[in-house]
């Protein structure tokens, strides 16, 4: 999507992201940004809270239109959780621990014998 | 009064997707996009007189189909009915509230309370997907020339 809103912006179209995944979308640079940090999938504000997601939707709008320079961040106050509830979804996406090691490790052979299933699939039957 | 910590605070995707990966067998770690160069365009207008375009990377359905093809644009009555499969936290949260992910009734009550001219009738959608190249030489063209069609003065893009 940075990709998306660099080509826009270079064509004269102004753009805004709005997103949760800041380092993704810092490291690739665009030139208006605002950072919302929840969990991955609610960029726009939490389930059915209305009024956050206007707030938030119009953050998007001021950014876009005050935004002087390309790589402009501005982070929502908004948090998804207090204390050490905000700490366990961070901990938790996509964890990797003595407690799941092998299984990711199964998981993944698995994967690839499928992947390989498939392409022997598609040789045949070309 | 500050606590202060020891780690940054927002999570890296880049360092716990490799991570996740790497612990499935997978050596060769994804390469993010980077730049050191950004465009910047202004504005050619007030804001309150602009139409804006939203581009979500959420999909229509559940899609077998080539990958040229993913893309598409959809009247904003649809935008209730996309399908979210990939790339979100579904520990934490679900994506049953579309105004999460693609906020059309949030934009159109601020088009309404005249923040901006007018939520375009339309939005994109780019699903999500690795080919940085096809993004660039693909998507990124395409999503321009929709706009173009429907004079779009400015883009609101949300990745999911």
């Amino acid at each position: 999507m940075s990709l998306v809103a660099r080509h826009l912006e270079a064509a004269g179209i102004p753009t805004v992201i709005v997103g949760s995944a800041r380092d993704i979308v810092e490291e690739c640079g665009v030139p208006r940004f605002l950072f919302v940090d929840f969990p991955l999938g609610n960029p726009c504000g939490k389930p059915w809270d209305v009024e956050m997601q206007g707030r938030i939707t119009g953050g998007a709008l001021d950014l876009l239109e005050r935004a002087w320079l390309p790589r402009t961040t501005v982070q929502r106050p908004e948090t998804w959780a207090e204390g050490e509830a905000d700490e366990r979804w961070r901990k938790r996406f996509m964890w990797v621990g003595d407690d799941n090691r092998e299984a990711l490790a199964r998981a993944g052979e698995a994967r690839r014998r499928a992947q390989t299933g498939r392409r022997q699939g598609n040789e045949a039957a070309e | 009064m500050s606590q202060g910590i020891s780690h940054r605070s927002y999570v890296s995707y880049i360092d716990k997707s490799r991570e996740y990966y790497q612990a499935q067998g997978y050596e060769r770690p994804y390469r993010w996009a980077h730049y050191e160069d950004v465009p910047f365009a202004r504005l050619a207008k007030a804001l309150s007189q602009c139409r804006l375009g939203v581009v979500t990377t959420a999909d229509l359905g559940p899609s077998t189909a080539p990958r040229a093809t993913k893309l598409y644009t959809a009247p904003n009555a649809d935008g209730g009915h996309l399908f979210t499969e990939k790339s979100w936290d579904r520990e934490a949260t679900h994506t049953n509230d579309p105004e999460t992910y693609l906020p059309l009734a949030r934009l159109g009550e601020h088009a309404a309370a005249g923040h901006i001219g007018s939520l375009n009738p339309r939005f994109y959608g780019v699903p999500t997907d690795y080919s940085q190249r096809l993004t660039l030489e693909h998507d990124a063209p395409q999503v321009e020339a929709w706009m173009r069609e429907d004079n779009i003065d400015a883009a609101l893009l949300v990745p999911l």
